[in-house]
């Protein structure tokens, strides 16, 4: 079913003259209710009634991530902080973390564009949704449980980890929904194995798989290991947390909530659009939000997009799978990580600097495993094994905090890590996303 | 009192210890003792040897992490119960062993031990007090 028919596919026509009535109203609140946004506009010169048409907003300012860091806590708020109703905060970048606050309208949207997900996906009121997404400040777990609330679904708020009980809960109250990370949903499927079950007799029959970054081979791993559709669900927390676009049945790319989260695609150089079908990009308006409404938010993400009508039914625009970043950030089990905050932990440690390396490995089951390799320098180095060995505890310690991934550390050689033109290369990414 | 060990940082790699006993041997210095503790991705080597200045910038030239640490090498008689004595004498007087390891050689009735301790004042002022002997440098060079 499609949750939002009149909205999902309206005519192209009829949907960017919603969109531009929104981004007026959108100009008009943040001009009026954010500091940082009415200076933004009065320094370029413009005024929120300026702003008449979807096309127009190309003389808005972009929003970046150094932006949200730099406001934080409250700054890019447009309410003041009692009349929000949840806050979220992700980590993932060095400094401060990025902070969302949802009003309850906001909260409202999230539901809605979490049930049109869900129904994107196949999903039928009255079916059982088990939700293995952390619950918490991050917003995979609690996106998909409002979703499933609002369009009538049961919820079992199962949250990650555990993965025996996962698996006897899906046994026990037959969930035809399963939402977690791709990577995870292999895990399960390596844990049933060694229970000595079938993962092909799984009740599951439809899986929203997202936080990180999948390729069409793992897809098709977890399809004939589970005996399942694995669709595609991307969002962010900056913009709303997952919800943002989902894959339909169709798995022909994510369907775009385009009337609330207005897309565009830019050459991430010159900040100009780039032709539909072509890689840039992804920015993102939030046409709607009250909260912490966002204009030209650039996600780092590269994608492309489509506006031709999908044989689904729904009209909105879709965007490929993310094909890589324009920054050096990494998703590992679903969290942000920038190499430089592994530089920030290996510089509080003693003050030493070496050089390291990631080495990002998924294995055969499926999770993500993350080495860092230290080169021992002199200032490292001790005759005493017990003394290496604290030095690898102290810096695992402080990664898996900084990072809340377990990661391993391994102590190498120098000249381990390639140096190339001075620069050295800090990831080695083996596991072929792409 | 005290003799120098170099100690290397080596990976649990194929032919990373050949390549430092190889670097020493075409350089003509001489191996006396050594030991090498190891973990599973790493070990240290710990050796000892005639030109213990010359090893070390040969091997930290050669890109190995490696450094020099003060360590004791004591006579030990070579009966049952000898060690057992020497190490007694420690525990009494509070010194602990963070390792040893023998040597190679070994003069007549007496073998040679090396000691790393985590207070080598305290344990050489027991050593004085005692009548262990304690082999120097020099020695090292002429064994």
């Amino acid at each position: 079913m499609i949750w939002n028919p009149d909205i999902e596919c309206m005519s192209r026509d009829e949907l960017s003259q919603l969109q531009g009535k929104r981004l007026r109203e959108l100009a008009v609140y943040v001009y009026e209710n954010n500091r940082i946004y009415k200076d933004r506009f009065d320094q370029i010169g413009i005024k929120p009634q300026d702003i008449n048409s979807i096309e127009d907003i190309t003389s808005l300012p972009f929003t970046t991530k150094m932006d949200m860091r730099d406001s934080y806590p409250f700054g890019l708020f447009s309410k003041p902080v009692k009349e929000i109703s949840e806050i979220h905060v992700s980590s993932g970048t060095t400094g401060n973390p990025t902070v969302v606050g949802y009003t309850k309208e906001d909260v409202q949207l999230w539901s809605t564009v979490m049930a049109r997900s869900l129904c994107c996906a196949g999903a039928e009121p009255g079916d059982i949704l088990q939700v293995a997404y952390g619950y918490g400040l991050f917003t995979g777990g609690l996106g998909l449980h409002y979703g499933g609330l609002e369009m009538g679904l049961v919820v079992i708020p199962a949250s990650s980890g555990n993965t025996r009980r996962q698996i006897k809960l899906m046994q026990d109250f037959k969930p035809r929904i399963l939402a977690c990370t791709p990577s995870y949903a292999l895990y399960i499927t390596e844990e049933m194995k060694s229970m000595g079950l079938d993962p092909r007799q799984s009740e599951w029959e439809i899986g929203l798989f997202g936080a990180e970054p999948w390729s069409d081979s793992m897809r098709n791993e977890i399809e004939e290991s589970l005996g399942i559709l694995a669709t595609d669900i991307y969002g962010l927390s900056e913009i709303i947390g997952p919800g943002v676009c989902q894959e339909c049945h169709l798995k022909n790319g994510l369907h775009m909530y385009s009337d609330v989260f207005y897309p565009e695609i830019i050459d991430p150089d010159t900040g100009k659009p780039v032709a539909p079908g072509e890689d840039g990009e992804l920015v993102i308006t939030t046409l709607t939000k009250r909260g912490i409404p966002l204009l030209r938010y650039r996600t780092r993400d590269i994608v492309s997009i489509n506006y031709d009508a999908c044989q689904c039914g729904r009209t909105s625009p879709r965007i490929s799978k993310i094909k890589g970043r324009t920054d050096d950030m990494i998703i590992i089990r679903g969290i942000n990580v920038f190499p430089s905050q592994i530089e920030d932990v290996l510089l509080s440690i003693d003050g030493t600097h070496p050089h390291y390396q990631l080495v990002i490995e998924r294995s055969e089951h499926g999770l993500d495993t993350v080495e860092i390799q230290v080169e021992v320098e002199p200032e490292i180095f001790s005759d005493e094994i017990k003394k290496l060995r604290a030095f690898e505890q102290k810096v695992k310690a402080h990664i898996d905090s900084v990072l809340s991934i377990g990661s391993k550390v391994r102590l190498v050689e120098p000249g381990t890590v390639a140096r190339s033109e001075g620069k050295a290369k800090r990831v080695i990414d083996k596991r072929n996303l792409n | 009192m005290q003799i120098k060990q170099i100690s290397v940082f080596l990976e649990n790699r194929e032919g990373r210890l050949a390549d430092v006993c190889e670097l020493l041997g075409e350089n003509n210095i001489n191996i006396r003792a050594l030991t090498i503790a190891e973990t599973e991705a790493f070990g240290v080597l710990r050796t000892v040897v005639d030109k213990p200045n010359e090893a070390v910038r040969l091997i930290t030239q050669k890109g190995f992490t490696a450094n020099l640490t003060d360590v004791v090498a004591i006579e030990v008689d070579d009966r049952p119960g000898g060690l057992a004595a020497v190490l007694r004498s420690f525990v009494d007087a509070d010194i602990n062993v963070e390792y040893m390891y023998g040597f190679i050689e070994k003069s007549a009735d007496k073998a040679l031990m090396v000691f790393r301790f985590d207070d080598p004042k305290k344990a050489i002022e027991l050593l004085k007090s005692h009548d262990f002997v304690v082999v120097s440098n020099s020695d090292i060079q002429s064994l």
